[in-house]
């Protein structure tokens, strides 16, 4: 059957691979409340519960949605757009900020 | 086919698109599921954009951290129902893995046993949050038009972000409960290819993929 050679191509990892990740998804999301809880000072509180977010994303997005092990153009196809997001939050973000400043509270 | 020395990512990218080749190299299941995947990150991102935009202008945003702290025994924890929260989905997402990974070994049992795994840890994620809902609305007294914090908008986000994200917890429960059925019965034996069940875990890993994201920015900053 046609599906069933695409599904036979590429190589899964073993399982010990997914037990792993999954462990590091823990240690990540441990970590983030506890950045919270201890009360980082703001500007390493907001650097840091960003790096731990993504971090966790990446791992999710190449291992269990499989995406590392995909072809090439599929992971460009996926990944480009997300600079899109980047650009609606640089592009709104800076609106927010100079509202509150004109409001003078 | 024989390998080929290492090429560059240029020449592959060219060379998968110049014919006699699927470029993506997946079945069309697939190739939908992530551009609705894709889509919906979108969707999920101008909700947080809105938010984070809408919080930059209010002096007043209530702590969330007192929000959602839990009295155990007398003492006040600090968004532990959260935390336990995101640990549940983390580890329906592992479960998702195993039963993608039984279900390339095409092991029916496993598979089926991994996704009812994943479909309880779900449920019980969109229970947690009912209560949650329940407790905000009953006890605290917070509307998606004010609330007793602070910022009146603390609500509208909070509704808005964590309900589109439970609606979209039960829709996979419901979608993986087809696919569970679907390989008790041995559909996918008959068809040939378990790939339905990595294309639901695809669904499922996404939903997790947010959490992760609404949990940083709208829980903890």
């Amino acid at each position: 059957m046609a599906n069933h050679s695409t599904t036979g191509t590429h190589p899964h990892p073993p399982t010990r691979v997914y037990l792993v990740v999954w462990g590091w998804l823990f240690v990540l999301s441990a970590i983030a409340y506890f950045i919270d809880i201890w009360h980082v000072p703001q500007p390493f509180k907001a650097i840091l519960l960003i790096a731990v977010a993504l971090m966790k994303a990446g791992l999710i997005v190449a291992y269990f949605m499989h995406l590392r092990f995909e072809r090439l153009n599929l992971i460009y196809a996926i990944l480009a757009p997300l600079i899109l997001l980047v650009a609606m939050v640089a592009g709104f973000l800076p609106d927010g900020v100079s509202v509150f400043l004109h409001r003078n509270y | 086919m024989a390998l080929s020395a290492p090429r560059t990512a240029a020449e592959i990218l060219s060379g998968d698109w110049s014919g006699g080749r699927s470029p993506f190299g997946v079945s069309w299941q697939k190739l939908m599921m992530w551009i609705f995947v894709l889509s919906d990150a979108f969707i999920f991102g101008s909700f947080l954009v809105s938010y984070g935009t809408t919080r930059a202008t209010l002096p007043n945003w209530p702590n969330a951290a007192e929000i959602f702290a839990l009295h155990i025994g007398g003492r006040e924890i600090p968004l532990l129902l959260i935390a336990i929260m995101t640990f549940i989905l983390v580890s329906s997402s592992g479960t998702m893995a195993l039963a993608v990974h039984a279900a390339y070994e095409r092991n029916r049992r496993r598979a089926a046993v991994f996704l009812t795994l994943t479909m309880l840890l779900g449920l019980t994620f969109v229970g947690c949050q009912a209560y949650e809902w329940t407790h905000l609305i009953r006890d605290l007294g917070v509307r998606p038009w004010g609330n007793p914090f602070g910022a009146p908008q603390f609500g509208a986000y909070f509704f808005t972000l964590t309900g589109f994200h439970g609606l979209h917890v039960l829709s996979g429960v419901i979608l993986l409960g087809f696919v569970a059925r679907r390989v008790l019965q041995g559909a996918y034996d008959r068809k040939g290819s378990y790939e339905m069940v990595e294309v639901a875990g695809l669904y499922w890993h996404f939903v997790d993929l947010v959490w992760v994201f609404i949990f940083t920015f709208f829980y903890l900053f």
